[in-house]
């Protein structure tokens, strides 16, 4: 590290005023007040987040079982185990049903809530508040309500007792795959808790967008309705769709707490992550497998990250 | 502007809306009001649970509400010894908090000095920074894991806190924060003979409470709500949070009902608090972390 002074007088031209003077000794030099600022941070993000995927890399070319220090190297074995895995294969379908139907579902949810809000007059920041607050509520919290109230397999279940009244049997919602109701269990708990936090960024576009816009649309014939929200909303609202619709993809890839919770002892129904828990901790304690899933899962949310922002044009669109 | 506006593609123009379409206006409050009903239903299940007795949760009836409710059902909870609730209340609000508090200042000060220090390696930092938000969090728990054990951490607030506070999502915000902080006050506290250090805690940080605020909310809600983290370090039930003590529940062989919905009442209290008294910065905190996604 450099105990110069003189670093203060080498900032860039683009600065826009000059300091008044650099400052003498090690309190003015800007090189120490960096690190300074900077180096807890830093040092904290090479020893927690750095180091684990380093090791994690490292681990998934070993036989790693019930131990994190191995010896016998595998090469590409545990990558090769986990791909042919159907278990670990059948958790990525897993995720890809459920982001085929949450993620569409909380999109078009969340975009008619902020419609519907927006257009209010009185009791707006009531109706804003109401949605917005299941996000207050845990997935675990959810869960406990959604399994043991109101998709309580039993009799006395809120949806029970209400297909009762006209003559339904009682429905096993979790506890049995076929059909699968599990999934109506789980997507809508999901649209129930994040709806409304997508309805906050949406208002927030909406209220972006130039009423001129609105009232040229008029001027030129335009009906209002459909006609306005398919031809001037919707299109204005463009990229925060695209960032809404990414963050759900990347929000139902990482989803575990539900599933685990939900179908706690179930075979169906796993998504990626718990399935990497119960390889990794689970009976076997297989680190190197779990390491492998680890890398292989991070590589896909990357390629799919990257794919979704080309394929919807992330960055373009209307930007002001 | 005579029919009523079907709710999934209304017109979204306040202003416009005629004095006269009274059809419109009621139609839009009828369908607002029937869509807040039904996000209160998970909360009216807690309360009502959460007041009941077990007959009355499990009878032949549904219940609206109790006919007497069960207040002594609090009192009961904490004397419960199957699972130590209060201690689960009392290791998330640890957590919670010193995840807040660490956040905010080591998030905070790596932001700043990334944002505002000259440094001819700044960038590259900051760009190692950008790199770990490639990488989901979550996804990382099996390495993270096993550093925090070799580490000795499992079961302590350490292994629950430290991991969790270098955010690299958290020192960007902060970073693209500080940015856009005018330069004017600083420089006139340069003047004043303040260094950088001085002129960050004396001049910035009191002057950025509001976004210090939004983060800190985002930070407390998402340190008490934390799932996946706790259960893995938590192992032992002393170092249960909140949210492994309700999992808990979902699998244990014994069923109190009227004991479950009072823990999950009292578990999300303090967030509905946060939410009735903080939601301005709670809305802003949205609104600046969802927008870079």
């Amino acid at each position: 590290m450099s105990t110069t002074t003189t670093r203060g007088v080498a900032r860039p031209a683009s600065a826009k005023a000059s300091p008044a003077r650099p400052r003498r000794g090690l309190r003015g030099s800007s090189t120490f007040n960096f690190w300074l600022f900077t180096s807890p941070f830093l040092i904290g993000l090479t020893v927690f987040v750095y180091v684990p995927i380093g090791w994690s890399l490292w681990l998934s070319f070993f036989e790693a079982r019930f131990t994190v220090t191995p010896s016998k190297f595998v090469g590409f074995d545990n990558y090769w185990q986990m791909l042919q895995d159907s278990k670990f294969t059948g958790s990525l379908v897993t995720f890809t049903v459920f982001a085929a139907f949450i993620v569409p579902a909380t999109w078009a949810l969340s975009l008619g809530l902020a419609l519907l809000v927006n257009r209010l007059r009185f009791m707006k920041a009531f109706f804003r508040s109401v949605f917005f607050l299941p996000t207050a509520c845990s997935y675990v919290a959810a869960a406990l309500v959604w399994k043991m109230s109101m998709f309580s397999g039993v009799r006395f279940g809120l949806m029970n007792t209400i297909l009762g009244w006209f003559g339904v049997e009682n429905i096993a919602w979790l506890a049995n795959p076929d059909p699968p109701w599990y999934w109506l269990v789980i997507v809508t708990l999901r649209l129930w808790l994040q709806a409304g936090f997508y309805m906050i960024l949406f208002l927030a576009a909406l209220q972006n967008i130039p009423p001129e816009l609105y009232e040229a649309a008029a001027i030129d014939g335009a009906k209002p309705g459909w006609q306005t929200f398919r031809h001037i909303t919707l299109p204005q609202l463009r990229a925060t769709s695209t960032a809404v619709i990414l963050l759900l993809v990347i929000a139902a890839y990482q989803a575990f707490d539900e599933f685990f919770n939900l179908l706690a002892k179930t075979t169906w129904g796993r998504p990626p992550l718990v399935e990497l828990y119960y390889t990794a901790l689970g009976e076997s304690q297989d680190y190197g497998e779990g390491s492998a899933g680890a890398v292989i899962l991070t590589l896909l949310i990357l390629i799919v990250t990257l794919v979704q922002g080309k394929f919807l044009g992330f960055g373009r669109g209307d930007d002001k | 502007m005579t029919a009523t506006v079907p709710p999934v593609a209304p017109v979204d123009r306040p202003r416009r809306v005629k004095r006269g379409s009274v059809i419109g206006n009621t139609g839009l409050y009828v369908s607002i009001g029937v869509a807040a009903l039904l996000f209160l239903v998970p909360f009216y299940l807690i309360v009502r649970n959460a007041l009941s007795t077990d007959p009355e949760i499990t009878g032949e009836n549904w219940k609206f509400f109790p006919a007497n409710p069960q207040w002594g059902n609090f009192t009961e909870l904490f004397h419960d010894t199957t699972v130590d609730f209060g201690r689960s209340l009392f290791n998330s609000a640890v957590v919670a908090v010193l995840i807040t508090v660490g956040t905010l200042l080591v998030c905070s000060l790596a932001g700043y000095g990334l944002a505002r220090i000259p440094y001819k390696h700044a960038n590259k930092i900051f760009y190692m920074v950008l790199g770990t938000l490639m990488v989901p969090p979550a996804v990382t728990f099996v390495p993270s894991f096993v550093l925090v054990s070799s580490l000795g951490w499992v079961d302590s607030y350490r292994g629950l806190v430290i991991p969790v506070l270098f955010s690299g999502f958290a020192c960007f915000l902060f970073r693209q924060y500080f940015l856009g902080f005018p330069r004017e006050l600083e420089e006139a506290a340069r003047v004043d003979g303040l260094g950088y250090w001085g002129a960050y805690w004396r001049i910035v940080v009191p002057n950025s409470l509001n976004f210090f605020a939004a983060i800190a909310t985002i930070t407390f809600i998402s340190g008490w709500n934390a799932f996946l983290w706790p259960l893995v370090i938590g192992q032992d039930p002393s170092a249960w949070t909140v949210q492994i003590a309700l999992s808990s529940y979902m699998t244990n062989q014994v069923v109190n009902f009227h004991l479950i919905f009072m823990a999950t009442a009292i578990s999300i209290l303090p967030l509905v608090f946060v939410f009735l008294f903080l939601q301005r910065w709670l809305v802003q905190g949205v609104a600046q972390t969802g927008i870079k996604g």
